[in-house]
């Protein structure tokens, strides 16, 4: 079958001033009809630029400077903004990864569809809004009627991806642009999506590009992959191949990196428990004097967990699970309304804020954001010393100390003076996980650590919290949306949702044999939970050569 | 030093720091160039610009040297500008701090009585406050930081509240640090840059507000002031428009200069917003 | 029914700001050098303690400070906002005779200022650092550094007094007895230069904040899928960012509208017109505390309407805001 849409040899570059030259490298693609092309890359790769080429949507100063982009024979590249505007939406329909801010939030989602019937075509109000229904039953949101009404902030994010495909869709694109668009959602969100870009697709003949960073969901979904590494195409072909036999050094480095979902075999723990939540409680109260207008949210119910000294518990659960909140409870960011949170024989619920201050050296907390998590106007050193300064270490000693740290978290002790800026969002995260080791604490408690870094970087910071926690001892509770780190890190699992802990056991156990119907249903939706990631030895050292500086881990 | 780098690449930066230079220069000189009291009687009343070489921007309605009155005059808007801002921004960032930081019943109340100030029409209070304290120029300085504030007030709350919700401030929180280490030591570094810029917003207002009580004949009367002069000129206004003319363009230049370096600094500070 | 009971609830969250600034006048008048005895006693020349004891009962002044203050607020909670003695009449009964001309400065002057700040601000922003964009930020610029009473003036210069295009001053012709439409146009014509005045700060203030909103939201996500819906340019901005730009407009309509009464004390003097900014003028240099006050009490109030009014506006435009 011949290609509907064809790249060839696309260069595409940047301005003068960014980390390198070209976006995209003499990239060639074909996309066939009714086929789910997935381009796979991390951040800074190229693969959104990809989408942005062939629409002609390229950010300010980034041009396609050779190459051709054939849509059905035509040349893109040669075409004028006039021209470009008539196959945009009508002939290449595009998603967008966050349908929250995709979404205009002053303008009903009816009126949003209905204007690519005004843009491309002269139908008259009453069919258009016919046709809007009609788009919005095909993409099974409940209650087509209210949801043409409403605003996006009315609807869930899923329900918003739903239209934000119906709007796609609306002209029945031969060709259907997909930029990470189940990214921003929750997991069981996200395998209602990609079903339904499935069945879309399958029904109407669409060719699908589909942008992702996710291998997960390439095992998923997609007939064929093509890898990118800044801006180069490095390995394509059908997704079985790849998936299972990647060729290409990188390409088998990243798929080495992703976690399998199936748990190592269980480490042996003590019975010493060491720290213990009983019947903790939190809820939000939000509005004014009038009860009437107070909303409560019970962001934790009750919540019972242990963890055992030297093990590492892991709290799942989607987004508003309260699992963030549990964790904020334990080092007293939030004050739980009821319950205990006991460390050893202390419970730190009850303690005042000046011994909890004093006590913060025993429980500890490493953060999501490596970019907000670090103060940016303090010298790295610096940020890993302050704690001890504060708990009365003098200041030389304290920052003798953050150089060995630095060396333990895989950090070169000489870059304690630099600026957070000056470090990769990897090495970020290990300047917050030795702010929290230098303290010394018998807890860490670790919200989301991996989850705003790539692949092959989470790999490594999740090699190096496993290494760590055997060579100190450390008892760990870790928060994460995602069952593959979960299942590769933790000797516990916790699920929530709706602010209760609705599971609790062995990880192993609850891999595979879970109870509750919502276990299950986490579980069923994890992305390309058949396919199990081929393991090659010698890929992650191939990626340790290209990424990051950590050289005592490997 | 990256930004002072930035601010000399910016051309609006240039002229105003250029025009501000000047008047700074004008303020400093005023003593040496123009030794004798500026609001006594220098020569014959209403003589033109440029006509006679001793009075080389003419005299005004009472012949005193409108030159000499520019140049003095400098020194009080300069001063009056760089006091009121000074006090409204320590003011500002003090209250929206704590508002920011501490939120609830202490957000509450700090935020009421910022919109009670920010509900009297600025002027309106300054003349109620010359009205009841009286008009000397200290009066008047203090007078126009206090009715300045609530701007940086505002501005300073919403930096803290989002910069107490990033993680370094938890972090901080969770390395056992105290409320005022944080919100001084951790959040304010981070909080200022908006804030500097504002300052020179306040600083443009504070002058022109000082000009317009002078010109209403409500400032102290014994500092040579450019509102007083212009007001002066008004009886004179059909024929000598010259008397109230000049002193105005000096304000508009003055102003612009402190609002052209704002901007620059504000380029400067956000290089990311620049290209825009 | 949702914007209705929104803005009902922001006016009943103002009475605590309208306390706050009735208990700041209250403290205001206590730190006054003097009470209203001590003046009247150095009107007449002098008096003795017992007379001034007496006159102090008399004013209520011989009640503890929280008593005076609950006595004043529910003096000014009726309106009552005391006796003149420069004009001879009670103080609301002067400010009601100043309030319109006030009013419709204000609303003018708002109304030229929103327009040409927005229509100057879409074009800069779509200009964006091309030499439309340049000129009319440097226009800005240069209005706002300019003091409004030195602008009017030299517009009485060059316009009244050399061209002879407008009137130098005054609100109508003063014994014309224009009736109707024509007394309409007459006070248009006359208040045509204040207008000018009053706004140029505030068009300058729209102008930037209408630019800068307008590219902050050229930049959102949401105009991107616009873009690749194949919206022309022209309608991406009318039928999509327009509106999400205006909200910043709208709000800053509400935080000016108190630095707006101020200007047009200035413009009033400058121009002789008979308003309440005019009046605050007069009676800080005749000493006359209680009219200046009572001024500064109705100010408040027309802020808090004002706001009141862009708070409804507002929950017009977004339908975001739910509380």
């Amino acid at each position: 079958m011949s290609a509907i849409l064809t790249i060839d040899s696309l260069t595409v570059a940047l301005p003068p001033g960014a980390d390198r030259p070209r976006a995209l490298e003499n990239v060639s693609l074909e996309l066939h009809p009714n086929e789910i092309l997935c381009v796979v890359g991390e951040s800074g790769s190229g693969k959104s630029m990809t989408a942005g080429a062939i629409l002609g949507l390229l950010p300010d100063g980034v041009q396609a400077i050779a190459g051709k982009i054939l849509l059905e024979g035509q040349d893109l590249l040669t075409l004028d903004d006039a021209q470009m505007q008539q196959i945009r939406g009508a002939r290449i329909g595009m998603i967008f990864q966050e349908p929250m801010t995709a979404l205009n939030p002053l303008r009903t989602i009816g009126d949003q569809i209905g204007e690519m019937f005004e843009t491309h075509t002269t139908l008259r109000s009453s069919e258009i809004r016919a046709r809007v229904l009609d788009l919005l039953r095909d993409v099974h949101i409940p209650d087509p009627e209210a949801a043409r009404r409403a605003y996006p902030h009315e609807l869930s994010g899923g329900q918003r991806q739903r239209a934000m495909i119906a709007m796609a869709l609306a002209l029945e694109p031969r060709v259907l642009i997909a930029d990470e668009p189940t990214t921003a959602l929750d997991v069981t969100t996200q395998a209602q999506i990609l079903k339904l870009i499935r069945e879309l697709q399958q029904r109407k003949g669409t060719a699908v590009l589909f942008i992702t960073h996710d291998f997960g969901v390439v095992a998923e979904i997609a007939d064929r992959v093509a890898v990118m590494q800044k801006g180069l195409l490095v390995e394509e072909g059908p997704a079985i191949d790849v998936l299972n036999d990647p060729q290409h050094p990188y390409t088998r480095a990243l798929i080495a990196a992703v976690p399998p979902l199936v748990p190592p075999p269980p480490q042996m723990t003590g019975s010493e428990i060491i720290l213990r939540i009983e019947h903790v409680s939190k809820t939000y109260r939000k509005g004014g004097l009038l009860a009437r207008h107070r909303r409560v949210t019970h962001a934790v119910k009750d919540a019972n967990l242990v963890l055992p000294r030297g093990g590492t518990l892991g709290i799942v659960g989607e987004s508003g699970s309260g699992k963030s909140t549990l964790a904020r409870c334990m080092v007293r960011l939030l004050d739980p309304d009821q319950g205990s949170i006991r460390l050893g024989d202390t419970d730190l619920a009850s303690l005042s804020r000046k011994e909890m201050r004093a006590a913060t050296r025993r429980i500890q907390m490493v953060y999501q954001d490596p970019f907000a998590s670090l103060n940016p106007r303090r010298k790295a050193g610096e940020l890993v010393a302050q704690g001890p300064i504060i708990h009365g270490e003098t200041r030389e000693r304290a920052l003798a100390r953050a150089k060995e740290l630095f060396a333990l978290v895989g950090l070169d002790p000489d870059s304690t003076e630099r600026y957070p800026h000056e470090f990769s969002g990897g090495q970020r995260q290990r300047i917050g996980l030795a702010r929290a080791l230098a303290l010394g604490p018998e807890v860490l408690v670790a919200d989301e650590p991996v989850s705003a870094l790539d692949v092959s970087v989470q790999a490594q910071v999740l090699r190096l919290l496993a290494d760590l926690r055997k060579r100190l001892g450390l008892s760990m509770v870790f928060i994460t949306h995602d069952l593959r780190v979960a299942a590769q890190i933790c000797d516990r699992i916790a699920v929530m949702k709706d602010g209760e802990v609705v599971e609790e056991g062995l990880t192993a156990e609850v891999f595979t044999a879970p109870r509750h119907p919502y276990t299950k249903a986490l579980l069923a939706s994890v992305p390309g939970r058949d396919w199990t990631p081929p393991v090659s030895p010698d890929a992650v050292l191939a990626l340790a050569d290209t990424r990051e500086f950590a050289p005592q881990l490997l | 030093m990256e930004t002072v780098a930035r601010l000399a690449k910016s051309p609006a930066a240039i002229v105003g720091l250029l025009l501000l230079f000047l008047v700074v220069a004008m303020a400093l000189t005023a003593p040496l160039v123009f030794p004798r009291d500026p609001l006594g009687l220098a020569g014959r009343p209403l003589q033109w610009p440029f006509v006679n070489s001793r009075f080389w921007l003419g005299t005004d309605t009472t012949g005193r040297d409108i030159a000499a009155q520019i140049f003095h005059g400098a020194r009080i808007s300069l001063l009056i500008g760089i006091v009121a801002t000074l006090l409204a921004i320590t003011i500002g960032i003090v209250l929206g701090a704590l508002a920011g930081y501490y939120g609830g019943l202490v957000d509450d109340v700090l935020m009421r009585i910022t919109e009670a100030f920010q509900t009297l029409p600025n002027f309106l209070l300054l003349l109620v406050l010359v009205a009841v304290f009286g008009s000397d120029i200290k009066t008047v300085t203090i007078a126009i930081g206090l009715v300045s504030w609530p701007a940086s007030a505002r501005l300073t709350r919403a930096e803290f509240l989002t910069l107490r919700s990033r993680e370094f401030v938890q972090a901080s929180r969770t390395l056992g640090m105290r409320d005022v280490q944080i919100i001084f030591r951790e959040i304010l570094p981070n909080a200022l840059p908006p804030v500097i810029v504002y300052a020179s917003v306040i600083m443009a207002t504070a002058i022109l507000l000082e000009s317009a009580l002078a010109f209403l004949n409500l400032s102290d009367p014994n500092v040579p002031s450019w509102g007083n002069l212009i007001g002066t000129g008004r009886s004179v206004l059909r024929t000598q428009w010259y008397v109230s003319a000049i002193p105005g363009i000096v304000i508009l230049l003055t102003v612009l200069a402190v609002s052209l370096v704002g901007q620059g600094l504000n380029d400067a500070l956000n290089p990311r917003l620049k290209r825009r | 029914m949702r914007v209705l009971l929104l803005a009902l609830r922001r006016l009943a969250a103002s009475l605590p700001t309208l306390f706050v600034v009735l208990a700041g006048l209250f403290l205001l008048l206590q730190l006054a050098p003097g009470d209203t005895v001590d003046a009247l006693v150095a009107q007449m020349g002098g008096g003795d303690p017992v007379m001034m004891e007496e006159l102090r009962r008399y004013y209520g002044l011989d009640v503890s400070v929280a008593v005076q203050l609950g006595r004043y607020i529910w003096r000014l909670l009726q309106l009552d906002l005391g006796f003149s003695a420069i004009y001879g009449k009670p103080v609301s009964a002067v400010i009601l005779e100043r309030l319109p001309a006030t009013l419709l400065l204000m609303m003018s002057a708002l109304s030229f200022a929103f327009a040409g700040g927005m229509a100057l601000g879409v074009l800069a922003a779509r200009k964006v650092n091309r030499w439309p964009d340049t000129l009319i930020s440097t226009l800005g610029l240069i209005f706002y550094a300019t003091p409004s009473f030195w602008f009017g003036l030299m517009g009485i210069v060059i316009f009244a007094v050399n061209l002879g295009w407008l009137p130098a001053g005054s609100f109508e012709e003063i014994g014309a007895g224009y009736t109707g439409f024509r007394r309409a146009l007459d006070i248009a014509w006359h208040l045509f230069l204040p207008t000018l005045t009053l706004a140029l700060i505030f068009l300058a203030t729209y102008l930037r904040i209408m630019r800068a909103s307008m590219l902050e939201v050229l930049n959102l996500e949401f105009v991107r899928t616009a873009r690749a819906k194949g919206l022309s340019p022209g309608r991406v901005v009318r039928r999509h960012v327009l509106r999400n730009a205006l909200l910043p407009m709208v709000t800053l309509i509400g935080l000016q509208a108190g630095t707006m009464l101020g200007g047009s004390i200035v413009v009033e003097s400058v121009f002789a017109l008979p308003g309440l900014g005019r009046l605050a003028y007069e009676s800080v240099v005749q000493r006359d505390l209680n009219t200046l006050l009572g001024i500064v009490f109705v100010s408040a109030l027309l802020v808090i309407a004002v706001n009141f009014i862009v708070d409804l506006l507002y929950a017009r435009l977004d339908p975001r805001i739910v509380t």
